[in-house]
């Protein structure tokens, strides 16, 4: 029988990511639950990660309805739809092979949607041009980011291929990079300034690779993710000097472009920011761009359909990024439609405008006010603290934890926040991410939490977080000689941070 | 200026080395022409007719009704109020949804596919076994069949130099299979199957192939396409049960590619799953021989390429390998959920009591026939043209006919940098708008060429294609003689 042994080196080094122990946990208990297992909650809530319709957010009425008449065109006929639904529909079965669906489309994407999604660049970057041919279509920006990956990797030990990467990091980052088969160098995000990038420890990070491997790229997220960071110009400017002096390829995760609300606070693309730097830059500095349908406004994560955009690329190369997604054949042609949808919305007059702005605004109006939620409920929960986000749909909070559980985490050999993550799970079902970087300098650990979730939905998840959090704080709290029970939060707090951290190898 | 990072020379060299025939050269030119043809370029024909890829939509074939009734359901809930959708499809739409994170088709679904599909799924496969039973935890969904069958390559390639995996597959082949092998830098091991016996699989050319293929790496799977693509023969139950011995004796990993298994038409035919033939050989091959067989919703009477939809199963793996699969599937995150539906629907189609079973069995009925009736006229008519000949399309999508070119047509082919078929495909394209994929691009013995076109345009537009390959091949030959 075929062993471990015989296993690919390359798969056996993925590393696993806490998240899917927490995810088997989460599915374990629901499963209990459907059995009949009596739990002091009726369901897990899960808000771990960026999958807001399974949180309960409603997709977008146009892109559903479209999809459904390009599904069944029968539908055409159905007078309650609304005409530019049906129109749109019309134009895009126009476009597929055979009118229909089910057909496959060109490897790179369909020819329509590209050329929509280099208008919708244009016009988001206020004229700067961007090209059809430019531009990949995949199953999901994950796939368009592995394939660029690949065509970097190369060489082995010191000669491998190295990816600087932000810490944190969307946490399936770290597992796609050991696929590809190249070294992750990471870069600390610096968090009291709002987890903002740092030029020095980007020069710092870059210096570990010595001897190490050969970095070749810098991979980053604005906004942010999971991080709610959204960069400024200066900031852009700063990395995209950076690449361009040390000849690393760009990747820019630009997913969440859609959902930044912070105060004064608005998204500018990296190849904006690229083209109206001096032609030294503009012309040579390679970049490739990511967006997909999993953004925060349409959260079609289960459509799986993404693109990268690729600046100042050798088209002897690019012609490699289409033999690559040959062998996918081609995107799945629904997905390929949401993003059409996306990228190319109702426009003012047309009949399913007011809807769609509506629904637009009603999911940055619950960021927005979610955020503000959690902050202040942050505030008065003793060892956590957080970050504002701008932007994303994640919160990033910081937490101290108790030193009982810190020891506990370390019999078990699990990282602290896992722990925490899973006593939350168990007693109170609720699903929060674990930020899995432990500081040792600072005794912080992170939890991660997706607020794009309905509002009802984000009380119940604040109400068992609180719950669950005062009473870990009381019960692990290190009793000195009794009387502890009046022991006034506040002072716990002071205990704790004072206290110090716990030395964790 | 800041130099270039990424460059022909520095990149990937095992990407460097892949190719994809049936989306290469030829295509892109059919494409121009297409273009050309848009702009009002004057041309020989009206239309480029693409017989390259099995796309049976693109060809004209309708969909299923009912598959799609459930999928509108399934995006557009609210239409579960319409009265004018069938309860059947109003009722798998709901469970459907049921299934979905937040009862939404946009929601991540579980990296191995919607549990519920997947019972659906190992119910189906025992249903079609006679009753061998199928594990749930044992099936993964995928991207397409494709998806699953790269993910298997992908964990069982390993080892340096000499002891680099060898994967067996056959000559010809769908080109997937060599571009993978490419990519993962594994050692591609070709056995050829007889043209003259209607390209059936010869044990002993198994075996030729493995022993030779010992002596540079370690050989340790073995793939088979049944029904075979590019040249559609079925394999009969004895050669089947030939495979899998030889495979237990070789100690090798089968990877049985059945997604063409509804399409079978010629008669004494029949599909015959690796599976059913591997636990009716008994506890000594059904409980040590290792396998993966992969389905999907691109072909068969759906031909619904659009929606990646597919799954394997997998049998008898390692406990320890299979958790190794497991985090590897996780990796891409989910298979796209229309696609999983899909699938779940073709697993589960409506039944003789149900109100959609009438038009249902219509519609699937009416396009396997349809490509039945195309088989046969394939070979009939491309037999009759000297220089042309055709095995029969006993299943698939594709015709995979051997044609004699002369010596000077060779010759010139070599002067303009050509492989000769890819010069006859070429001229085929130019002068006719009719585009097919050379023989080289799927592998053929030595100093033999062939092409693949496929038999899904409508009955009325082959007949026309095929005259006019007729013809052409008739012109062709007498230029060149």
């Amino acid at each position: 029988m075929s062993s471990l042994q015989l296993v690919n080196p390359r798969v056996r080094g993925i590393r696993r990511s806490p998240h899917s122990g927490l995810q088997s946990l989460a599915a374990h208990i629901t499963q209990e639950i459907t059995q009949g297992a009596q739990k002091p909650f009726k369901e897990v809530i899960d808000v771990s990660s960026g999958d807001p319709h399974k949180a309960g957010v409603k997709p977008i009425s146009f892109v559903r309805q479209v999809l459904a008449v390009c599904l069944h065109p029968q539908l055409m006929k159905n007078k309650t739809l609304p005409l530019d639904v049906r129109l749109r529909a019309q134009r895009l079965l126009e476009v597929c092979d055979g009118g229909s669906v089910g057909s496959y489309t060109a490897s790179s994407g369909m020819p329509h949607v590209k050329q929509s999604i280099a208008e919708f660049i244009m016009r988001r970057d206020a004229g700067v041009p961007s090209h059809a041919e430019d531009i990949f279509i995949s199953a999901g920006s994950q796939r368009a980011l592995m394939v660029v990956v690949k065509l970097l990797a190369s060489g082995e030990g010191e000669t491998q291929t190295g990816v600087l990467t932000p810490r944190p990091c969307p946490h399936t980052l770290p597992p796609l990079l050991d696929e590809a088969g190249v070294t992750l160098v990471p870069y600390q995000l610096m968090e009291d300034r709002g987890w903002a990038v740092d030029l020095d420890e980007l020069h710092r990070a870059l210096k570990t690779t010595r001897g190490r491997c050969e970095p070749r790229a810098i991979y980053i997220s604005n906004p942010g993710n999971p991080t709610g960071h959204v960069q400024d110009r200066k900031s852009i400017e700063e990395v995209i000097r950076f690449a361009a002096a040390e000849r690393l390829l760009l990747l820019v995760d630009e997913v969440y472009q859609d959902s930044v609300y912070g105060q004064e606070k608005e998204f500018i693309s990296y190849k904006r920011v690229l083209f109206e730097m001096d032609k030294e830059y503009s012309e040579t500095v390679q970049l490739v761009s990511f967006h997909s349908i999993s953004s925060a406004c349409m959260g079609e994560c289960g459509l799986r359909a993404g693109y990268m955009e690729q600046v100042n690329m050798d088209p002897e190369v690019t012609q490699f990024v289409d033999t690559m997604l040959c062998t996918d054949i081609s995107t799945p042609v629904t997905g390929q439609l949401a993003l059409d949808l996306m990228v190319n919305p109702p426009k003012p007059g047309d009949p399913s405008y007011d809807t769609y702005t509506q629904e637009i605004l009603l999911t940055l109006a619950t960021l927005s006010q979610n955020a503000q939620r959690v902050q202040e409920f942050l505030k008065d929960l003793p060892g956590m603290s957080c970050q504002p986000a701008m932007g994303g749909i994640y919160l990033y909070p910081c937490l101290h934890l108790p030193s009982e559980i810190i020891e506990k985490a370390k019999k078990l050999e699990v990282e602290a926040d896992v722990l925490y993550c899973q006593m939350l799970l168990e007693e109170e079902g609720v699903f929060l991410g674990a930020g899995c970087q432990y500081d040792g300098t600072t005794g912080n650990h992170h939890l991660r939490l997706s607020i794009l979730v309905p509002p009802d939905t984000l009380q119940e998840v604040l109400d068992r977080l609180g719950s669950f959090h005062r009473r870990l704080v009381r019960d692990k709290l290190p009793r000195p000689d009794g009387g502890v029970k009046d022991r006034d939060m506040g002072e716990n707090v002071r205990l704790f941070s004072t206290a110090g951290t716990f030395p964790m190898n | 200026m800041f130099q270039i990072v990424l460059t022909l020379d520095n990149m990937n060299p095992n990407v460097r080395r892949v190719e994809y025939a049936v989306r290469g050269a030829i295509v892109q030119r059919a494409g121009q022409i297409e273009k050309e043809l848009k702009e009002g370029v004057k041309k020989p024909f009206t239309e480029v007719i693409k017989a390259n890829i099995g796309d049976a939509h693109a060809m004209g074939q309708k969909p299923i009704s009912f598959l799609r009734q459930v999928l509108a359901l399934c995006s557009y809930p609210e239409l579960l109020e319409d009265n004018k959708f069938p309860e059947d499809a109003k009722h798998r739409a709901r469970r459907i949804l049921e299934a979905c994170g937040g009862h939404s088709i946009g929601a991540y679904s579980a990296s191995q596919g919607i549990e519920c599909v997947r019972q659906d799924v190992a119910r189906y496969i025992e249903k079609r076994d006679g009753g061998i039973p199928s594990n749930p935890d044992n099936i993964y969904l995928s991207t397409g069949a494709s998806d699953a069958i790269v993910t298997m390559l992908k964990l069982l390639v390993c080892g340096e130099g000499r002891d680099r995996t060898g994967v067996m597959i056959s000559i010809p082949q769908y080109p997937l299979y060599s571009a993978a092998l490419a990519d993962l830098g594994a050692v591609q091991i070709s056995y050829y199957l007889d043209e003259d016996k209607c390209w059936s699989l010869d044990v002993a050319e198994l075996k030729r192939a493995v022993d030779a293929a010992r002596q540079h790496c370690n050989p340790r799977v073995l793939c088979i396409i049944n029904p075979g693509n590019p040249t559609g023969q079925v394999q009969s139950r004895q050669c089947i049960e030939d495979v899998i011995r030889f495979a237990k004796e070789e100690h090798l990993f089968l990877m049985a590619d059945e997604v063409y298994q509804d399409n079978v038409y010629a008669e004494g035919c029949k599909f015959h799953s690796f599976k059913k033939v591997l636990f009716e050989m008994g506890p000594a091959y059904s409980s040590t021989v290792e396998m993966a067989s992969f389905h999907s919703t691109s072909k068969c009477y759906m031909g619904e390429c659009g929606f990646r939809g597919g799954y394997m199963e997998v049998i008898n793996m390692d406990p320890e390998v299979k958790a190794q699969l497991t985090k590897l599937v996780s990796v891409r995150l989910c298979p796209p959920v229309p696609g999983q539906a899909l699938l779940d629907l073709v697993v589960n189609p409506p039944q003789p009591d149900e109100p959609s079973y009438n038009t249902f069995m219509k519609e699937r009925t009416a396009v396997l026939a349809a490509l039945a009736e195309k088989a046969r006229l394939t070979e009939q008519i491309f037999n009759e043209v000297p220089g042309v000949t055709c095995n029969p399309v006993q299943g698939a999508m594709y015709t995979f006919p051997r044609i004699a070119l002369p010596q000077k047509a060779i010759d010139k082919a070599k002067e303009e940098g050509q492989v000769p078929d890819m010069f006859y495909c070429m001229r085929l394209l130019e002068e006719e708008g009719i585009c097919l994929v050379p023989g080289s691009g799927f592998g053929q013995r030595e100093g033999t060429f062939h092409f693949r076109m496929t038999i899904l345009p409508p009955t009325e537009k082959l007949k026309i294609v095929l005259q006019k390959i007729s013809d052409f091949h008739v012109r062709f030959t007498q230029e060149f003689s």
